[in-house]
């Protein structure tokens, strides 16, 4: 057996390790434990630096001995020269580098990195940008190195053209980055910026002039850059499909920014005496900011969002004191100010009208070019194109399916309707863990073209029956709707935003799986109520519907409720107005 | 130690130190046989070594003079055999390489001296043709003499390797774009048969690579004899991995895919981040090829896809995919790397060895041992070193002594006359007599090697390696393999890029299969030194300073049956045409398993600290052991130490040992059998 090499045993290795290991943890406890009586008496010396420093060095996430550090080396700061200084938090950045080889997701020891590099009498930036990129190539989602990174970056005032740069760095290695794409859209913004100014090149935000239309344009980049953004992100989806990150930028690049807060519509009942006020976005309008003059006096009222669910809302309701518009031969002026925003809108009613409004349409608003900007309708048309081309090549990519069906809303949502249903069916049987979301966006896009079909009409009427829909959005679009028709479709409530159809008169909803009437609170002019074939159980269930006064129709049948004992004893009794009760 | 102390029993001993070799010395040794592993040349590795310039100068002497001298070492061995025995002599003479050309094209004369300079690119006079070996004898005769006599170097020469990277960063883009003209004017005025480089920097004076450069630079960088990469998931990574070998070389990654088109070399895109910043790709494509490419990596799984052609051509395959022309011929060619011919199946199983290779240690799939793939041989004999194997070089062997009765082979008598028993016996093909091969089926590698100013596709990075694949330049030619080095792989010196060419011998000679690609992509000057006209620098590829060409004998398809030996001799075939080395592995290991079936190949060398050395730990492992144990400790310290210590040593002194035999036994010192004890 000439030169066979003899091995220790598994047993004997195990416990050699074993031994090792007691004896490291009784060296690591013994200096734990000076450290900490160290701490206790107020010492702060070299010394402690240099146990502090063992310790990290095998454990960098011990946060109790960063502290105990930065009390030292602020002390040491007091005490020593300036050049001084600087040595000691050198010597501190290059420890921490070998900290930061131990873990490089070490969340002390980058904590600890920036609050050195901050406090270094002469920092050296560029040195910290190289650290960061050779972590960053070792691992391009440390997510603790961008958040350093973004400090240096800000701190030595890097050119944003370089970090982009260095974004395109970074994607081109791998472009299953967000937060390389991120960093894009932030920096995107700053050196293209979409105002007809000239580009600046240095950290001027685009937003400090204040935009001119319902929509904002801030953080919105030139169409020359979006254009060459555009091909480089269908490279990347083109390469890839399946990779989220790309078409996230997508987007983001196809996005809008959010409306600006306006009021939208403010509606005025002579015979209630009540005064409806909706906004472009949920505000919180209880305490103060929004006021009522009529005829030139301003008038104290209290505002109350539609339903004690909602502290911000957009639609808020007051009641005028009484007797103030009830007469029909007087006309009103009234104007409602939105202070918060310095904004406002008035509303004339009229002699002998009962009821007056003043609004903007949600056509004239493009209200529901949904999440995709207004870009240029050829722009938006050609990038309709390439995902057409992809889908041709990739019938089954959900993002792909998805991003069609946006631009197709931001082309022409009414135009593209068809296809829109067909292809939310494709997405719902190739992606079927996410079909329910998928039918709530597709309800969502229904209901926004029932509502750009209904302004075209100009009627009051809203029929929803047998689309499909899993749930309601928009309803402060449908403030001023008297007749609404949701039959045949999956609901399962009428939700509390229910209670802004303020002029609501009759409420159709047969064959739906309703259990939960929320919405139907408050309504005031609500005289008509079906509701067949519901999944409705409880007679606390119809609480609510006490509240509104003018309820004269109910229909139940088909319910569970039904079939409780005494039903029909028990709804005369909850529901005295009910005249025409059918169960 | 002297060679005739040698010990004269051994359980295997192996004769030559190429690659399957070496990895069986290595297997054999590290499960405890005692091994002798001897190579009658004077470095290791064989067919497999790589050369410091003037090594592969002596290389070529050497092979230029074989055909004439036998050595004449024959000794009267038939006074050592025994009764029942007779002899089988192996052959003295190593055939494996022929038709070899040399060329050089760089000036060889230190800048200063111009005029001597010209006379002397007079005097050098380029053989053009095939048939000038006289020439190319009496150029390899100056070029020494030129060493000798005028070793003084040029005073700009003084730093030519010193800051690789600072002057990597001067990119040859700048040369492009229209400085190299101006500055070329400028050099012609000042030296006129200056040979063509491309500007280093700005400020600095052009450098020159002059043959005397080359020559003095030469011992700086290895030229290997075989060129092949490394598949990141191939059968040799992953037996460097397994047995722990990798720890004693270092690798790089090749950087890029070319491949040459339409007259124009161009890159692969190939890993998803090269599919994705490809310029010369449409969208569409690149969701065509990405399509095609996932497809492949798990092609199995969808047998609907290829069903229908299992008995096609991948190449009729490929035309049903709605590829693009573009994509089929970087499939065929550039991934996948077969002929249209080959079957789906098989092109489907190529392509999906090379992406699943793809991405583990970087962009490429493939890895480049530094200093050359030489370096892998002799990391495999270093760990048949470690645990006790003997090492000699320039050592062979007469004859084998076989037991008549059996047939089997029982001995060796060594070149020195002495007689070793054995029990297995492994050789390198080259050393089989004529007469034991009974259908000598061999098949011919055809190769050059060029040392060129600059890269063929020049980029940002001056440090690329790149493999470049040539379809046949007309139909039936051979497709050509190219893998062309960067200085920082240690295989050439800084502003120069070292270029192997490979293929299978169509039929005639190196220079007849690949002259006509170089000439398509390189440009070779009339005269040493000669500039490029100018406005040329573009359309012309680099200028070829120095090239090589010859055949090397590919062994690899000839079936064991083919060989007229006894059972225990096992033989190992030489290097093949193909890009891995996988068929060595492989062979090795088949060989192992004939020695010793119960073993496992190649188990992981154990961590230092988990040996025990002498006086430590329990001991012995069962009666009839103690005795041995101090001789095995002591062995076993040394082979520890001398890794240690030595690491390198053993292998510089491998590569240097041009003076008398050199051993290495594992311990360092005289190897103690236990049957002397």
């Amino acid at each position: 057996m000439h030169g066979r090499v003899k091995l220790k045993s598994t047993a004997q290795q195990e416990e050699e390790k074993r031994k090792e290991r007691e004896k490291k943890l009784k060296i690591y406890v013994a200096a734990r434990d000076a450290i900490f009586t160290k701490r206790m008496e107020g010492v702060l010396d070299d010394e402690a630096l240099q146990l502090t420093q063992q310790l990290l060095s095998s454990n960098p996430d011990f946060a109790t001995l960063w502290n105990y550090r930065r009390e030292i080396l602020l002390h040491l700061e007091t005490v020593r020269e300036e050049d001084d200084v600087q040595k000691t938090y050198e010597a501190e950045l290059l420890f921490l580098e070998s900290c930061l080889k131990v873990n490089p997701k070490s969340y002390g020891s980058w904590h600890h990195r920036g609050w050195v590099s901050a406090r270094l009498p002469r920092p050296d930036w560029a040195r910290e940008l190289g650290l960061c990129d050779r972590c960053l190539s070792l691992d391009d989602r440390n997510f603790h190195c961008w958040d350093y990174r973004r400090m240096v970056v800000k701190m030595s005032g890097v050119p944003v053209d370089q970090e982009l740069q260095f974004t395109d760095r970074l994607i081109g290695s791998n472009f299953s980055n967000y937060s390389s794409w991120h960093y894009r859209s932030t920096l995107l913004p700053l050196l293209h910026p979409e105002s007809p100014d000239p580009p600046s090149p240095c950290h001027q935000p685009s937003h400090s002039s204040p935009p001119p239309s319902p929509q904002t344009h801030s953080h919105r980049v030139c169409e020359e850059q979006l254009l060459k953004e555009y091909e480089l992100v269908q490279n990347a989806f083109f390469t890839d499909p399946n990779d989220q990150s790309a078409w996230f930028y997508y987007r983001w690049l196809l996005g809008r920014a959010e409306r600006e807060e306006m009021i939208s519509c403010v509606f005025v009942s002579r015979e209630e005496e009540r005064v409806a006020v909706a906004f472009s976005r949920p505000v919180n309008a209880s305490s103060s900011g929004l006021m009522l003059v009529l005829d030139g006096q301003p008038q104290r009222v209290e505002w109350r969002s539609v339903h004690p669910h909602f502290r911000h809302s957009p639609v808020w309701i007051c009641e005028l004191p009484p007797g103030t518009i009830s007469d029909i031969i007087n006309e009103h002026n009234l104007t409602v100010h939105w202070t918060e925003k310095h904004t406002h809108r008035d509303c004339a009613l009229y002699t002998g009208r009962s009821e007056s409004w003043c609004r903007d349409s949600a056509t004239d608003q493009e209200l529901f070019r949904s999440e995709l900007s207004v870009e240029k309708t050829s722009v938006l048309q050609s990038e309709l194109q390439s995902c057409n081309q992809l889908l041709e090549l990739e019938p089954q990519n959900k993002w792909c399916l998805l991003t069609i069906v946006l631009l197709m809303r931001a082309l022409d949502p009414l135009g593209y309707e068809r296809e829109t249903l067909s292809h939310f069916q494709t997405l719902k049987e190739v992606d079927s863990m996410r079909s329910a979301y998928y039918g709530d966006l597709c309800s969502k896009f229904m209901i926004e073209n029932t509502i750009l079909k209904m302004e075209y009409a100009e009627v009051r009427v809203f029929s929803l029956s047998d689309k499909n829909l899993t749930m309601l959005c928009h309803l402060d679009q449908l403030l001023l709707v008297t007749h609404i028709n949701l039959s045949c479709n999956q609901l399962l409530r009428l939700p509390p935003q229910f209670a802004m159809l303020q002029c609501l008169e009759v409420l159709e909803a047969d064959d739906n799986t309703i259990e939960n009437l929320d919405g139907l609170y408050y309504l005031p002019k609500l005289q008509e109520v079906s509701l067949k074939n519901n999944q409705i159980s409880k007679l606390s269930d119809l609480q609510l519907l006490t509240s509104c006064p003018k309820l004269t129709c109910l229909d139940l049948r088909g319910n569970p409720v039904t079939q409780i004992a005494n039903i029909q004893s028990e709804l005369t009794e909850l529901l005295p107005s009910v005249t025409d009760l059918l169960i | 130690m002297a060679a005739d102390n040698l010990p004269s029993e051994f359980d295997v001993i192996i004769l030559g130190t190429g690659l399957s070799e070496s990895v069986i010395a290595a297997a054999c040794s590290r499960v405890g046989q005692r091994v002798l592993h001897v190579d009658r040349r004077n470095y290791y590795a064989g067919n497999w070594a790589s050369f410091t310039f003037n090594g592969l100068l002596s290389w070529i002497e050497e092979y230029k003079q074989a055909g004439q001298s036998e050595e004449a070492v024959q000794e009267d061995w038939k006074e050592k055999l025994e009764e029942g025995e007779e002899a089988l002599a192996l052959s003295s003479m190593d055939t494996s390489i022929s038709n070899l050309e040399v060329f050089c094209y760089a000036s060889e004369e230190p800048e200063e001296e111009v005029n001597e300079a010209e006379a002397a690119a007079a005097a050098w006079s380029v053989p053009q043709t095939p048939d000038s070996e006289g020439e190319v004898e009496r150029c390899l005769l100056e070029s020494s003499s030129v060493e000798e006599e005028e070793p003084v170097v040029a005073s700009d020469e003084a730093s030519p390797a010193s800051g690789p990277d600072a002057g990597a960063e001067h990119t040859q883009q700048e040369g492009q774009e229209g400085e190299v003209p101006s500055q070329a004017e400028e050099t012609q005025g000042e030296e006129q048969q200056a040979s063509p480089s491309p500007a280093e920097s700005q400020p600095e004076p052009k450098k020159k690579i002059t043959y005397t450069k080359i020559v003095k630079e030469g011992r700086r960088f290895n030229i290997d004899l075989v060129s092949k990469l490394m598949f990141s998931r191939g059968s040799l990574v992953d037996l460097l991995i397994k047995s722990n070998v990798s720890r004693y070389a270092e690798f790089k990654n090749v950087t890029r895919i070319l491949t040459y088109r339409n007259g124009k070399v161009e890159q692969v895109p190939c890993s998803r981040a090269d599919v994705f910043g490809s310029k010369q790709l449409t969208v569409v494509e690149k969701r065509m090829l990405m399509k095609f490419l996932t497809f492949c990596l798990d092609f199995e799984q969808h047998p609907e896809e290829y069903q229908d052609f299992s008995e096609h051509s991948f190449w009729d395959f490929l035309q049903t995919k709605k590829l693009t022309d573009n994509l089929q011929h970087f499939i065929l060619h550039s991934i996948a790397m077969v002929i249209p011919e080959v079957c789906t199946v098989e092109g489907l199983r190529a392509t999906q060895h090379f992406l699943r290779c793809l991405g583990r240690y970087g962009n490429t799939p493939f890895l480049f041992p530094l200093y050359g793939l030489g370096e892998i041989p002799q990391c495999f004999c270093r760990m048949c070193a470690v645990f006790g194997g003997i090492y000699c070089l320039r050592h062979s062997v007469q004859c084998l002594v076989l037991d008549k009765e059996s047939g089997k082979c029982k001995a060796v008598i060594d070149t020195h006359g002495q007689r070793i028993s054995c029990s297995h016996f492994v050789v390198e093909d080259g050393y089989i007599g004529a007469d034991q091969r009974k259908n000598t089926d061999s098949r011919q590698i055809s190769r050059a090697v060029l040392i060129t100013d600059r890269s063929i596709l020049p980029s940002d990075s001056e440090q690329q390696i790149s493999l470049v694949t040539v379809p046949p330049v007309e139909p039936g030619g051979p497709l050509v393999r190219i893998i062309e080095l960067c200085s920082s792989t240690m295989t050439c010196m800084l502003d120069t890029y070292l270029v192997h060419l490979t293929c299978s011998s169509a039929s005639g000679s190196a220079q007849e299969d690949l002259a006509p690609v170089v000439s398509r992509l390189f440009y070779t000057p009339a005269s040493p030194g000669e500039e490029p006209a100018e406005g040329e620098e573009e359309s012309r590829g680099p200028t070829v300073l120095w090239a090589l060409y010859f055949n090397m004998r590919d062994t690899s398809a000839v079936d064991r049956s083919s060989y007229d030996l006894p059972s225990n001799v096992h033989v190992c075939a030489s290097p093949d045409t193909a890009l891995g080395s996988d068929h060595s592995i492989k062979l090795a290991e088949a060989v192992f398993r004939q020695l010793l079936p119960d073993e496992e190949f190649c188990p992981p060398a154990p961590n230092p600290e988990d040996i025990i050395y002498d006086g430590e730990g329990p001991q012995g492992e069962g009666p009839g052991f103690e005795e041995a144990v101090p001789a095995e400790g002591a062995g076993v310290q040394g082979g520890e130490s001398a890794e240690r210590q030595e690491g390198k040593e053993a292998v510089e002194e491998a590569e240097g040992a041009g003076d008398a035999v050199t051993q290495e036994t594992g311990a360092g010192d005289e190897p103690s059998p236990t049957s002397e004890e």
